[in-house]
């Protein structure tokens, strides 16, 4: 029971860790990657461009 | 007057005409020669069957329960759902009912019948949960004015308060900001012409079930979670309709990319139908009862029911308040937002670190101390996300800083994003457990949850309420004196509201724990309730002011309509953006 939870436990805080970082990771590269960034520019101007 | 017949325009059979000339022209007996044959459509049959089950349902329990709440509350749905049937067969009939074009001259024809609906519905439900709150804070301070009658007692009406202004008002304003920033940032018309009503209304009803429930005496207890097993179903419903036609204009958009506001609506959508499927996971004793119970127990169902109420703040009043963030407030200063970048970064963090929060809820409780110290961790790691999303935000301002003099509606939503960032400041301070041992179960929660409620949640609705109004009538505002009447007399109740609470909340915890020198506690529980005798007062003000702010922005809205000077574009940052 002891082994089944400190195992559990074990695989869940460093699985957690590994998945958390590789997701963020994934996220900061996506946000910053330069070519993505005409992208963006252009993307942050769909608020203003909206015909009527 | 009568002036002969040939001076009258020619009948019109289109509308008003008997229902059974239209039945006739349904066989292709066609008068007049004017009419054109359509099938119902598939969304109008599958509306009318569901309202026509749901209403022979709900028939039936009425008839056969001994409850006489569940038996009000199943007539009500039925009622309703009769009258959509009613409403969905009249615009059939009626003439023109052909399906509204997706574009008219190559623009898209918006849908903004329900966005006026959901506008106002949120003004009135504003005003009836700011209300309600200085009456349960008047009650604090005055106990006689529960008037030892269970309807107006403080425990029915608090629940009241919370849902009123949470999702009454909250709620009423999203479902209004959502379906018009998702149509115009994807330049596309909301998908059917049954659906948006359905939610709308549909929506609103359950807000009457609930609240009608709570003054009642129906409640599961649980907070933000109250309504009972039928009115959670209810919600469902109008819930899983709300994703579809949210999604529609997505599916159809001209834009290729998915403006950041889109995203942060829909994570709002999804992690809330998530969030209320399980913490409802509970079974009536019977359907001809109110009562249910949750099919797990004790500690689970704590943990359960807080990492629903968290998550409540993280995705309801946080990640759908941030959407309107992200579009009202570059609309408004006519600049794009900061930095789009960090607005990626923020919504995946934000998103991912919040879903974890909700144990902190739970310290010093029979929750295992590693589920709390997991809650507490993440609640100090979100610091980083919502400061990053405060900056982006504020610093969206960047070079238009004057504005704020000029314009007090920008003034408000920026207020509010400060707010903001004051409060999930506060609010990971106040999950470390240590803290937590001195806050917990005072008012600092209390007036740690009106800093965002009312400053974060409350500022940035009335923004976008002061951006809504004049755009979906095409006038401009009424009164931008008026606004900053609004601005002031609010944020001086706000003041006041928060700082008494903070006061009152710490020296409430302060005197729950001191000890005298023979290890006696020094107060008994009575002598901290009179001691916030006077911070109970101060609150109660503070939340009169901001009630009276809400009234000057109703008079301001509703003269926006009435009286307000027309503008040729709906769009008043019609101009180029500087580049």
């Amino acid at each position: 029971m002891d082994a089944t939870y400190t195992a559990l436990a074990h695989f869940a805080q460093t699985g957690g860790l590994l998945y958390f970082m590789a997701i963020f990771a994934g996220v900061v590269l996506y946000a910053c990657w330069p070519s993505n960034g005409e992208r963006f520019n252009d993307a942050s101007q769909i608020p203003l461009r909206e015909d009527d | 007057m009568y002036q002969g017949r040939g001076n009258l325009p020619p009948i019109e059979l289109r509308s008003g005409s008997p229902i059974w000339t239209n039945l006739f022209t349904l066989y292709g007996a066609n008068i007049m020669g004017e009419r054109k044959v359509r099938y119902l459509s598939l969304e109008e049959g599958g509306y009318s069957v569901l309202l026509l089950v749901a209403a022979i349902f709900c028939l039936i329990i009425a008839g056969k329960t001994w409850d006489q709440v569940l038996a009000f509350h199943t007539a009500l749905i039925a009622l309703a759902s009769l009258a959509g049937i009613f409403y969905i067969f009249r615009r059939y009939f009626d003439g023109n009912n052909s399906p509204a074009p997706l574009e008219i001259n190559g623009k898209p024809n918006y849908n903004m019948g329900p966005v006026k609906f959901a506008t106002w519905a949120s003004v009135f439900w504003g005003i009836a949960g700011f209300s309600v709150g200085v009456i349960i804070a008047s009650q604090l301070a005055f106990p006689a004015l529960n008037f030892d009658l269970p309807w107006t007692n403080f425990g029915r009406l608090r629940p009241l308060h919370t849902s009123a202004v949470i999702f009454a008002f909250g709620g009423n304003v999203l479902i209004a900001t959502s379906f018009y920033v998702v149509q115009r940032t994807c330049q596309a018309r909301l998908m059917g012409a049954i659906s948006p009503w359905f939610v709308v209304l549909g929506y609103n009803l359950f807000i009457v079930v609930a609240g009608t429930g709570y003054l009642l005496g129906v409640t599961q207890s649980k907070e933000y979670a109250e309504p009972e097993w039928y009115a959670d179903l209810l919600l469902t419903i109008v819930w899983v309709a709300y994703l579809l036609t949210f999604l529609g204009p997505i599916w159809r958009r001209k834009e290729a990319h998915i403006y950041v506001a889109n995203w942060f609506y829909l994570a709002f959508i999804v992690t809330i139908a998530v969030l209320h499927l399980f913490n409802n996971a509970s079974i009536p004793v019977s359907i001809y009862s109110t009562k249910s119970y949750i099919v797990w127990g004790g500690v689970q169902d704590a943990m359960v029911q807080w990492w629903y109420g968290h998550n409540a703040v993280g995705f309801f009043l946080t990640a759908g308040f941030l959407a309107i963030m992200y579009y009202f407030i570059p609309k408004r200063a006519e600049r794009p937002v900061y930095s789009y970048r960090l607005s990626i970064v923020h919504f995946w963090a934000l998103i991912f670190l919040y879903i974890w929060a909700g144990p902190h809820h739970l310290h010093y409780t029979s929750l295992p101390q590693w589920a709390g110290t997991l809650g507490m961790t993440f609640s100090i790691i979100l610091w980083m996300p919502s400061w990053g999303g405060m900056i982006n935000g504020l610093m969206t301002l960047s070079g238009a800083w004057d504005k704020l003099r000029t314009d007090p509606v920008l003034r408000m939503m920026v207020v509010s994003v400060a707010f903001y960032g004051m409060a999930t400041f506060e609010g990971p301070l106040m999950s470390i457990r240590a803290v937590n041992g001195l806050s917990h179960y005072t008012d600092w929660t209390i007036g740690h949850v009106h800093a965002g409620a009312l400053g974060w949640v409350g500022y940035i609705s009335f923004g976008a309420l002061y951006c809504l109004v004049p755009w979906l009538y095409n006038k401009s505002l009424y009164s931008l004196r008026l606004v900053n009447w609004h601005f002031w007399v609010s944020t001086l109740g706000i003041v006041f509201y928060i700082c008494s609470m903070w006061v009152s909340g710490i020296m409430q915890g302060l005197m729950w724990r001191a000890y005298d020198s023979l290890g006696f506690l020094e107060y008994s529980f009575i002598e901290t309730v009179d001691a916030m005798y006077p911070f109970y007062v101060m609150r109660a003000f503070g939340g009169l002011l901001f009630l009276a702010g809400a009234f000057i922005m109703v008079y301001n809205l509703v003269m926006t309509v009435r009286a307000g000077e027309a503008v040729e574009s709906a769009d008043q940052s019609a101009l180029a953006p500087a580049e």
